[in-house]
């Protein structure tokens, strides 16, 4: 299957080489991926093909054996994650991971003040610095939380809750956006107001994002990365992967997922 | 300390968040009542306020940053023994006193965060338990500085602001820690309100999701936990200041469980927990402080069981849930 | 001839090989659940008393107190996990500790208010009086029999984790609970039966330590801090650290009563520190 077009638009991020195993458990095997600016790629494979793993090793959670990381040219591969994320590297998680006693403003508000480096500060108070609280509610507004930001998270309905783990990685202002299954265990009903969120993310985003719903994958992705057993299998146009026989009996032969 | 929703703002809601609720401004009226109602126990009264500085200390790392220290005292203790030395070897005066006190026992704290920050659960829970263990067993050894179990003799204070003896009613000793504990307190309000607070608290909800929004965590555990250590070496000195002395209690074990039993009871991460605790607690441990320590311990294990099945956030836990929910009908 | 430090080693293993009873049953539990029972004292405390009962008031033989000291620990051990701490394990680190430093006040009282608070007697049996001579020094016959049943202990314990089906889930399950889950097996009911199983051991080495140190109320907190030095030292969920902590913290501090009084608990306590600080879960752990 053919690689991404190579053209002249420069890289966001890209990783050469990378590889990770748990004693003699391979869980990431020399994978070698380029997301020029403002892909819309998406990754998909089968569970346990190391999907997840990719984003941690890729953000910095995980240490790899072997390989690198480059953010726009720059080598980040000894990086710790929040460094990755102050030059513009961000992840939503699979499973909420969300400050369950914050409201949604104070949550969002503390991912602002992180990028603007105020964090520290311990004299004045949250309420005075208007610049930050009014970024951070607008971040919420556009995902449809606005009216919803005084909540307790942990009192959200779980289709909010995930809006609220792709605001907390925008407020850090990324140029690159990794999406673990955004939608996963959010309700039909629900997922709509997910999937136009991710629509409506700015053209400048680079945008890599796990997803087992091939028809939300044919609906967003440009290019296709699919991933079996930490290796990358194929990759590909929308067309060229539905159409490839080697995916369909590896992964589109079962039942899409949520 | 709700606002209503609807016609707020988002700043003013954050803005709404530090305002003084009335309940508030009661509660620090009331400090005053001791004066004309309790006049003979004044000195209980300041011990009850420098033991209520000491639990804001542990609020501020346990309550928020989510910090399990089992060795806190150590602060306190290198507090009061600091203050001791100061005045045994010539200069008695209080409110510099306290401050040398102070910058000593945050000096010591700032060394120890290196470690501290790096190290999560049961590994923490141990490292702070065997520093102060280190701390104590250190003050024990060294006779010839600390006195040992005979304690710290010499002691002996000038007037606070050269004005005011510490006399034997507690007047004087409890104006000066009243006062120093409020002056504190004002200053804790603020830092919780801060976005240092909010930066700790985020910390205590969800600490993997801290760094994936660019928050370096151990810096935020460093300062706070500087902070804390400051503020208990500042309650400790008040302790050798007030009663002229210093013994090992101050840098015990005992002291260290005491601080945490009261900040549970009174709730944790809530500002007023650790207050509403040490009052409780000093009180009862008066009022039955003629039975033998083995009954004592048989109710406070009682407590925390009772604290820990049944009302997980404390007594100030307890009455917010039962005010939420009575305003909710 | 051996020269006298011989005899300390000797003393030194004795009381680590009866620390490591004290602790290996709260290392396998900590390293499974990550459940901090600050009370495992308290059950060792229990297994004294227990113990003492027996033999002063029922004049039962002192040997044959023993498995009742395990059971007795072992069955309270259920009933605590069953109405409390199973609602504990997803508590958090501070709830644990809380809880269970309450129980152990709790158990401290009933012990002084039973008992007294002074040091309880117990006869030793005439088998294990005295000592044996062994290349001119005087081993004592109490302390052999506790290393030997140390020995046992651990013989028993490797062997059951290694070989039987029960210790293969506990493996599993210390290794990687969610994985464990997934294949099957029940981790609360392993957890349920690795918790007696490690309280009974502890009721054990507290009736044993009854010889050697004496038992007082107060044996749920002096000896809950050498037990959870070994833990911390050693490693959670590893026999095999924690032998080697006992060992050397045994050593340690008899070594450090004979030759150097003035420190005191003081090595020790560094000694955790520094350990745990290069190695945090233990020189054994993993993680």
């Amino acid at each position: 299957m053919s690689p991404p077009a190579q053209s002249n638009t420069p890289i966001a991020l890209g990783t050469r080489g990378l590889s990770k195993a748990f004693g003699s458990l391979p869980v990431a095997r020399d994978i070698a991926i380029n997301l020029p600016v403002g892909a819309r790629y998406a990754l998909i494979g089968p569970n346990g093909a190391g999907k997840t793993t990719l984003i941690n090793l890729m953000t910095g959670m995980l240490t790899p054996n072997a390989g690198q990381i480059f953010l726009a040219g720059e080598d980040i591969t000894a990086l710790g994650p929040q460094e990755r994320v102050r030059r513009g590297l961000a992840r939503t998680f699979q499973i909420n991971t969300l400050f369950a006693g914050l409201n949604a403003l104070e949550a969002v508000t503390l991912a602002v003040t992180e990028r603007r480096g105020r964090a520290g500060r311990f004299w004045r108070g949250v309420g005075s610095d208007s610049e930050t609280i009014d970024e951070a509610y607008e971040i919420l507004r556009k995902l449809k939380l606005g009216d919803s930001c005084y909540q307790i998270t942990r009192e959200l309905p779980y289709g909010r809750q995930r809006l609220l783990e792709i605001a907390l990685a925008l407020a850090t202002r990324p140029k690159v956006l990794l999406l673990d299954e955004p939608a996963a265990g959010v309700p039909p009903e629900e997922s709509g107001e997910v999937f136009e969120a991710v629509a409506g993310l700015s053209d400048d985003l680079t945008l890599l994002f796990i997803e087992h719903d091939m028809h939300v994958v044919f609906r967003f992705a440009s290019h296709i990365i699919v991933l079996v057993g930490g290796a990358i299998f194929t990759e590909g146009t929308p067309a060229e992967i539905s159409a490839d026989p080697g995916v369909r009996e590896v992964y589109l032969g079962k039942r899409k997922h949520g | 300390m709700r606002a209503s929703a609807a016609t707020m703002t988002p700043q003013g809601y954050l803005q709404a968040q530090s305002r003084w609720h009335p309940l508030e401004i009661a509660f620090w009226l009331a400090t005053l009542l001791p004066f004309v109602l309790f006049p003979d126990y004044l000195s209980l009264a300041s011990q009850i306020a420098i033991t209520a500085l000491f639990a804001l200390s542990l609020d501020i790392i346990l309550g928020y940053a989510g910090i399990v220290s089992l060795g806190h005292a150590a602060f306190f203790g290198i507090g009061a023994y600091s203050a001791g030395l100061l005045s045994k070897y010539g200069w008695g005066e209080p409110l510099t006193g306290l401050v040398v006190a102070t910058a000593i026992a945050g000096l010591v704290g700032f060394a120890v965060s290196f470690v501290i920050a790096r190290f999560r659960h049961f590994t923490l829970i141990m490292i702070t338990l065997g520093l102060g263990l280190l701390a104590f067993e250190a003050a024990n050894r060294a006779h010839w500085l600390t006195g040992g179990s005979d304690g710290l003799q010499g002691v002996s204070m000038w007037p606070v602001l050269g004005l005011f003896k510490f006399d034997l009613y507690g007047y004087t000793a409890y104006t000066y820690s009243l006062a120093v504990l409020f002056v504190v307190f004002l200053g804790a309000r603020r830092l919780i309100n801060s976005p240092l607070g909010l930066a700790l608290r985020g910390i205590r909800e969800n600490w993997v999701r801290m760094p994936a929004i660019g928050a370096d965590s151990q810096a935020h555990i460093r300062k706070a936990y500087t902070i804390a250590a400051a503020m208990a070496g500042l309650a400790g000195a008040l302790l050798a200041q007030t009663t002229e002395s210093v013994s090992l209690e101050s840098i015990s074990f005992q002291r260290s469980a005491d601080v945490l039993v009261m900040l549970v009871l009174g709730g944790a991460g809530r500002l007023y927990g650790g207050l509403i605790g040490a009052i409780i607690f000093m009180v009862a441990r008066d009022q039955f402080s003629g039975i033998a320590p083995q009954y004592w311990y048989f109710w406070i294990g009682v407590l925390l069981v009772a604290v820990v099945m049944v009302l997980p956030n404390g007594i100030l836990g307890g009455l917010s849930h039962f005010y939420a929910r009575w305003r909710g009908k | 001839m051996l020269p006298p430090v011989f005899g300390v080693l000797f003393d030194g293993i004795a009381y680590g090989m009866l620390l490591f009873v004290l602790s290996v049953g709260l290392s396998v539990t900590l390293g499974l659940m990550n459940f901090v029972n600050l009370a495992h004292c308290a059950f060792a405390m229990l297994g004294g008393y227990v113990s003492i009962t027996l033999v002063n008031d029922f004049h039962w033989p002192f040997l044959a107190t023993l498995p009742l000291a395990f059971l007795a620990a072992a069955i309270v051990s259920v009933v605590l996990e069953r109405t409390l701490y199973r609602r504990l394990y997803r508590s958090s680190d501070l709830d644990q500790v809380l809880l269970t430093i309450g129980l152990a006040f709790i158990s401290v009282s009933i012990a002084a208010y039973i008992f007294g608070t002074t040091q309880q007697p117990v006869e030793t049996p005439a088998l294990l009086r005295g000592a044996v001579d062994f290349l001119g020094l005087g081993l004592g016959k109490y302390r052999l029999f506790l290393v030997g049943s140390a020995l046992v202990v651990t013989v028993l314990l490797v062997g059951g984790l290694e070989y039987t089906r029960f210790g293969a889930q506990v493996r599993a399950a210390v290794d990687n609970q969610r994985m464990a889950r997934g294949l099957g097996i029940d981790v609360d009911r392993t957890f349920a039966a690795t918790f007696a199983l490690g309280s009974g051991l502890a009721g054990l080495g507290g009736a044993l330590a009854i010889e050697i140190v004496g038992l007082d109320p107060n044996f749920a907190f002096t000896y809950l801090v050498y037990v959870l030095i070994i833990v911390s030292v050693g490693g959670l969920g590893s026999i095999a650290g924690s032998f080697a902590a006992a060992i050397l913290i045994g050593v340690s501090d008899v070594a450090g009563k004979y030759y150097a009084p003035e420190l005191g608990a003081f090595l020790i306590y560094l000694v955790m520190v520094v350990v745990l600080m290069w190695r945090p879960a233990g020189l054994f752990g993993r993680r």
